[in-house]
């Protein structure tokens, strides 16, 4: 299929970055063993996402939004659950001086 | 660089909000009983330490000191790198491309990230980021050089466009004055970068 993941030639990205995000590497096998999607659904998830989402985004910011829709889609958590806990946490940062 | 306009947007960059959503989708799952945070962390240790670029080493200098295997792996990747014990997820079919003083081979993935790692454990961050996919197949002898790579002008450069179903390896030059090498010592000089393309063999000499 077509799409912006497709990036052979394409310009304008500036330096190659080196840094990585372990714990998406992590939960992506946690997905993975635990049956909820197979290699050609976690890729399949991330060739749909929108070209200006993917372009903004990392690859493990790739890899997590695979993640969490394969997961919502395989029943192991909901939309809602996920929303709930991230708000938690954002208001549970802010009482924490950084 | 001359492409600093963009640094706003973090492309890169990860941001808080991408923090938080790895942090509650980790809480979750352990919460459920989905996921183990002590085995995720076994997973990584053993992609990152393990499973590395040594087994991809060890494949090179099996090459460079039997050439039997060496014809065996250019004919045959896959049941070649077998032979030493190396299969599975993520490596199943593999294409051995050999780097001669005419040729400098290097691989790429520009679809995502496609990479062998039985052979070479994890790609690392650089190999997966859009700079890289985009410029490796239009200026690779520029991306060489970033890396620190100069290849002449003379020598072609060969690009490789790994995929899902097939994955690139570079079988890297023997480097010269290493003829008395014993093959624990070639394997010191293999580099994962050298097996990538990206990167040349240590020295004789430089390893100890």
């Amino acid at each position: 299929m077509n799409g912006v993941h497709d990036m052979g030639g394409l310009q304008g990205f500036g330096p190659i970055d080196r840094e990585a995000q372990e714990r998406v590497f992590a939960l992506f096998f946690g997905g993975f063993a635990g049956g909820f999607y197979n290699i050609d659904m976690f890729r399949a998830e991330i060739e749909r996402m929108p070209g200006h989402e993917y372009l903004r985004s990392s690859y493990y910011e790739h890899w997590l939004h695979a993640i969490e829709a394969l997961l919502i889609q395989g029943g192991a958590v909901t939309h809602a659950e996920l929303q709930a806990r991230i708000a938690e946490l954002q208001a549970a940062g802010r009482k924490e001086p950084h | 660089m001359s492409h600093d306009h963009d640094h706003a947007h973090g492309h890169d960059a990860p941001l808080p909000e991408v923090v938080l959503r790895v942090k509650a989708l980790e809480a979750l799952l352990t919460e459920k009983g989905l996921v183990d945070s002590a085995a995720l962390d076994a997973i990584v240790d053993t992609y990152e330490k393990k499973i590395g670029p040594r087994n991809g080493a060890q494949v090179v200098a099996r090459a460079w000191t039997d050439p039997a295997y060496k014809a065996r792996l250019l004919a045959d990747g896959s049941k070649a790198i077998a032979e030493l014990g190396y299969s599975g997820v993520q490596g199943e079919d593999m294409v051995v491309v050999e780097n001669t003083a005419s040729v400098h081979n290097m691989v790429v993935c520009t679809l995502c990230s496609c990479y062998p790692w039985p052979t070479l454990g994890l790609p690392p961050v650089w190999y997966k980021s859009a700079p890289y996919r985009s410029r490796a197949v239009i200026d690779p002898r520029g991306v060489l050089k970033e890396f620190g790579v100069d290849i002449p002008a003379d020598k072609e450069v060969r690009v490789w466009d790994s995929n899902a179903e097939l994955r690139y390896f570079v079988l890297p030059e023997r480097p010269a004055g290493s003829e008395g090498l014993s093959e624990a010592e070639l394997i010191e000089l293999v580099t994962r970068d050298s097996m990538i393309g990206t990167g040349l063999p240590k020295p004789v000499g430089a390893s100890a």
